[in-house]
């Protein structure tokens, strides 16, 4: 039996809820339903599983999915040995076994006929068929499947099918508002609230250009980065040049606009 | 009148000599030769004033009458003093005496007429010599025999651009200058009137070409920047509408906005360290701020001076609401804003109001400002009490500046001299949103009159589409040389179209069997993949290696195929020149017919592959006048309406392929497909009735093919002219074919677009 230890939060991690999502997600936890969080990127998504599967004090099992992931990835797959084939468990199928929160990290990227295994574990059947070892897997009580996925890629690949959409209850995240960024910064980095509401300013300063060049605007990740480079004795200009405006752009124009933007708020 | 020297008396004898060595008989100059003396003996040296005479001399007998002489006399010393002390009077003599010589004597006067202004603009002598070396160049360049007449002409615009040239020296750099000078001689040296007006600064392009040639940060240059800012920044969207500042000198127009937009200037100087990008970021914010926090107020029964002062204080308010957004625009604001001496107005003598109101608005704004007027600081304090409880509003700080107008007011304030220096704080707009009128009053105007359109007017057909030409000479584009208008074809008969289809029926047999072999079959490997239709050696090998040593083996050993469709968007540009109607050598049928034969068997091939396609035809009649004629567009079918405006086909007018080829390839860029083909079908070279040298549209389309190929657009040349080896591989490269049997057209059209695409 896979060690279910290994897969469990001990410190609580630190979130700050924007809204009702804590009781939401335990509501939906109590149910077992299969929950999706959207968001742009870098805005807390992962970090909430986290903390969630932290309060309720469930094993997490976290998988980044990319395009060449197959379902074999997932359910798990047979193993050439020295005196035959041996079956491996994948992470879905480890997490359906223990019990776990399984939470895939970004399931957009992987290919549409790979999402497709989690269907039978996500409506009532709750049950995992691995037709290559010929076995079905009954879900433990506990287990619960969590997705992530960015709306704002904006592509036509790049997109749930809706028989897929359609199993999740959804959560809709996006970038906190000021006050509660700037607790967030000061908080996650214990930088001071005045440099962490300028940082918030100039945050908010690219999420308007969002659209007129910019994909996404600065993340409440890169604010964080920002904000440890300064707690770490950066000047405030230069790190916000390097984790902010750096990063996200090759626009000469935007670049230009957000060091000004830099500038005029740090004068 | 005739007059010696012995007749004109001078008490000193100093002033008689020197009138001695001038030797003249004007009685115009004797009139004011003392005054002028006295001007010249303050400025120039002993040394000078007998070079300065002597020269003089020379000119007031070149026999051009008194002007020169006068207007030399009167110059002369102002551009000593501009220059310094090596005036550089023989490079001018010099250029004075080549006038002379030349035809273009009259321009003397002129040059003579604006050269102290020229030197107050251009301060050394250096500089002077390249200013003579770009007025000599253009003399030369523009003397001389039009249409072949033998007799020499002056230079038509000489004269003209002496005039303006110290308008032109305030805009541009010599180097502007230079650039500016050439363009219109390079385009209007044949043209005595269009040189005329290009010279005086009237045609369009002589401003187009003098705006690009500015100096200062240009707006169309940071359009996109300054959006950006009012985006990003200040979450403000507003339409930018730049006004000119270079030709209205007496009334400097000052930003504003309403409900059509910001305007702001199109260019902006760097004042000391801020630069001309910041300066309008200035007054972006500024005029953001009074977007957010300022109300109308009735205006009527203030006064002019009270509403100055609401103004100025109005003003100082926002800016202090933009500081608290962002700090760092204080820095900017500060640099920009004028610090005017406290001790600078007389109040005695002259209106101080606007000195006093200045004053203030920088002490509202600067902490260190330094002033020690009671009253003013008095203000100040209360100022910045009332900011301290929040934003305040419109109504409360216009009531703060009632009331220090009435305590600060002096009998002197409707003096009509006023005091201006350092009182205009330039990136402020006009505040015309600030005021409302319950009586209709004369006193707010916009500097740009209304553009609407009537009701019951619209527009007729498509606008033009300007597109530059490349000048090869320069290698600069002419901005907006050419206009293209579009239109339909004009519809004809489509069962002549089906008529000659019918003829070349045997053809189309033919192509049809290629055709099928050039159906979509192209086959793409998908690797990686754990089940497939075949065994991708290359990974299944290294996954036994990595079995063998006993490394976990990736199991996607497979591969697999998926067929991917052909991808082409085809444009066929037709050449609908003059030249199309002369017959086919050795044929009974014109060109033009063999076209639309070769044409619709071309486009009933391509239908015949599912390939998007398109046809159009183009011809001029000068840059002016670029006809584009729709014939088939990509979402129509090869039915009636496309054959009905092919059947209608006619030649006129002459080539000019660049600008076509641009209009054709923006219809292109726009398709998604992963290839795009731009045939173009043509009898001749590129050319046009207004451009004489036959090498600039060759070069500017071939300029053309080079864009075309960076946007990723193929082009290819199909010419008809037996003569093409010439020039069309410096246009096309190798992507050509003449076809010299004309009479082949037909099969040779189509079967070279298979090959193309194949």
């Amino acid at each position: 039996m896979t060690d279910k230890e290994q897969y469990k939060i001990h410190t609580e991690p630190y979130y700050q809820a924007q809204g009702k999502e804590v009781q939401l997600y335990e509501a939906a936890y109590r149910n077992r339903l299969p929950v999706m969080v959207k968001g742009p990127t870098g805005c807390g998504k992962s970090r909430f599983v986290e903390y969630m599967a932290w309060k309720l004090n469930k094993p997490l099992i976290t998988v980044a999915c990319n395009e060449d992931m197959t379902a074999s990835d997932l359910v798990g797959r047979y193993l050439l040995e020295a005196n035959g084939t041996r079956w491996l468990d994948g992470p879905l199928t480890v997490a359906a076994r223990i019990g776990a929160i399984c939470y895939l990290d970004e399931i957009v990227e992987a290919r549409q006929d790979t999402t497709v295994v989690i269907h039978p574990l996500t409506d009532h059947r709750r049950t995992l068929p691995l037709d290559k070892k010929g076995e079905l897997i009954h879900a433990h009580p506990d287990f619960q499947l969590v997705i992530s996925y960015n709306p704002g890629y904006q592509s036509l690949m790049k997109d749930l099918k809706q028989s897929t959409k359609q199993r999740f209850t959804a959560f809709d995240f996006d970038y906190p508002d000021a006050t509660l960024e700037t607790t967030i910064l000061a908080k996650e980095t214990g930088l001071d609230e005045a440099t962490a509401g300028k940082l918030v300013k100039i945050g908010q300063t690219a999420r308007n250009l969002k659209g007129h060049g910019l994909d996404e605007g600065i993340s409440t990740r890169l604010l964080v980065y920002a904000a440890t480079l300064i707690k770490d004795g950066v000047e405030p200009m230069d790190a916000c040049r390097m984790a902010l405006v750096r990063p996200i752009t090759d626009d000469a124009d935007i670049r230009e606009t957000l060091d000004h933007a830099i500038d005029a708020t740090f004068a | 009148m005739p007059m010696t020297n012995a007749e004109t008396a001078y008490q000193h004898p100093l002033m008689q000599a020197y009138w001695a060595q001038l030797d003249t008989r004007f009685k115009q100059v004797e009139d004011v030769f003392e005054d002028v003396m006295a001007e010249a003996l303050a400025i120039l040296t002993r040394e000078d004033i007998h070079h300065y005479l002597d020269a003089a001399r020379v000119i007031g007998k070149l026999g051009r009458g008194v002007e020169p002489l006068l207007v030399f006399l009167e110059e002369w010393p102002s551009v000593a003093k501009a220059i310094g002390d090596e005036a550089a009077l023989p490079e001018v003599m010099a250029f004075v005496m080549k006038m002379q010589k030349s035809p273009n004597g009259k321009a003397i006067t002129p040059f003579l007429q604006t050269l102290a202004p020229v030197a107050r603009r251009l301060h050394s002598r250096e500089l002077m010599g390249h200013y003579l070396e770009i007025a000599l160049d253009m003399m030369e360049r523009t003397t001389g025999s039009i249409h072949g007449h033998h007799t020499t002409f002056p230079s038509p615009g000489l004269p003209d651009f002496f005039t303006q040239a110290p308008f032109l020296l305030s805009q541009l750099s010599l180097a502007g200058l230079k650039n500016w000078v050439e363009y219109g001689i390079r385009n209007y040296r044949t043209h005595p009137e269009r040189q005329k007006d290009y010279f005086t600064v009237q045609s369009a392009d002589s401003r187009a070409v003098l705006q690009r040639e500015r100096h200062g940060t240009l707006f169309m240059d940071v359009e996109r920047k300054l959006d950006l800012y009012l985006r990003g920044l200040w979450r403000e969207s507003e339409q930018l509408v730049p006004y000119s500042t270079a030709f209205d000198e007496l009334r400097k127009p000052v930003p504003y906005f309403d409900k059509l937009g910001m305007r702001i200037p199109d260019v902006y100087d760097d004042a000391g360290q801020i630069s001309g990008l910041d300066r309008y970021r200035a007054t972006l914010a500024h005029m953001v701020g009074h977007r957010r926090w300022t109300e109308a107020q009735i205006a009527d029964n203030w006064s002019p001076f009270q509403r100055m002062a609401v103004e100025f204080f109005e003003d100082c308010r926002v800016e202090t609401l933009l500081c608290r957004e962002y700090p760092g625009l204080r820095r900017i604001f500060l640099a920009l804003h004028p610090k005017p001496a406290a001790d600078a107005c007389d109040p005695e003598t002259t209106s101080c109001l606007r000195h006093r109101m200045a004053m203030l608005s920088r002490a509202l704004l600067d902490p260190d400002h330094g002033y020690r007027d009671a009253d003013l600081l008095d203000f100040v304090a209360r100022f910045h009490a009332l900011m301290a409880e929040g934003t305040s509003s419109t109504k409360d700080i216009a009531a703060l500046a009632l009331s220090y107008v009435a305590k600060t007011r002096r009998q002197s304030d409707q003096l009509a001299k006023i005091h201006f220096a350092d009182t205009v704080v330039d990136y402020r707009d006009d505040n015309r949103q600030m005021w409302k009128f319950i009586e209709e009053g004369d006193e707010e105007e916009a500097f740009d009159a209304k553009r609407k359109l009537e009701p019951g007017e619209e527009l007729k057909g498509l606008p033009p589409r300007h597109y530059p030409e490349w000048d090869y000479k320069s290698l600069t584009y002419r901005p907006d040389w050419v206009s293209v208008y579009e239109a339909l074809h004009p519809k004809g008969n489509p069962a002549d179209i089906d008529r000659l289809l019918e003829k070349h029926g045997a053809l189309a047999k033919r192509l049809k069997r290629i055709l099928d072999l050039l159906k979509p079959q192209d086959k793409i490997r998908i690797r990686y993949q754990e089940e497939g239709s075949e065994l991708d050696l290359d990974v299944a090998i290294r996954s036994l290696i990595d079995f063998k040593g006993g490394a976990n083996p990736d199991p996607r050993i497979n591969m697999s195929h998926r067929t991917d469709g052909r991808n082409i968007a085809v444009m066929l540009l037709l050449d609908l020149s003059e030249s199309l109607n002369e017959k086919a050598s050795g044929s009974e049928q014109t060109i033009l017919e063999l076209s639309q034969e070769a044409v619709s068997l071309l486009a009933w091939a391509v239908e015949q592959l599912g390939d998007p396609f398109a046809i159009a035809g183009f011809h001029s009649n000068t840059r002016h006048d670029v006809r584009y004629l729709h014939i088939k567009g990509y979402g129509e079918r090869w039915g009636d309406e496309p054959k009905g405006r092919l059947a209608a086909m006619q030649a006129g007018w002459s080539t000019r392929m660049g600008a076509a080829m641009r209009h054709a390839g923006h219809y292109l860029e726009a398709r998604k497909a992963d290839k795009k083909l731009m045939l173009i079908l043509t009898d001749g070279q590129p050319s046009d009735v207004d451009t004489h040298d036959e090498q600039l549209l060759i070069e500017d389309t071939r300029q053309a093919v080079k864009e075309l190929d960076r946007d990723g657009i193929f082009t290819y040349c199909i010419s008809l002219d037996p003569k093409a080896d010439e020039y069309v591989s410096g246009i096309f490269g190798r992507q050509y074919t003449v076809i010299d049997n004309i009479q082949r057209l037909p099969e040779k059209l189509p079967e070279l677009f298979l090959a193309l695409t194949k």
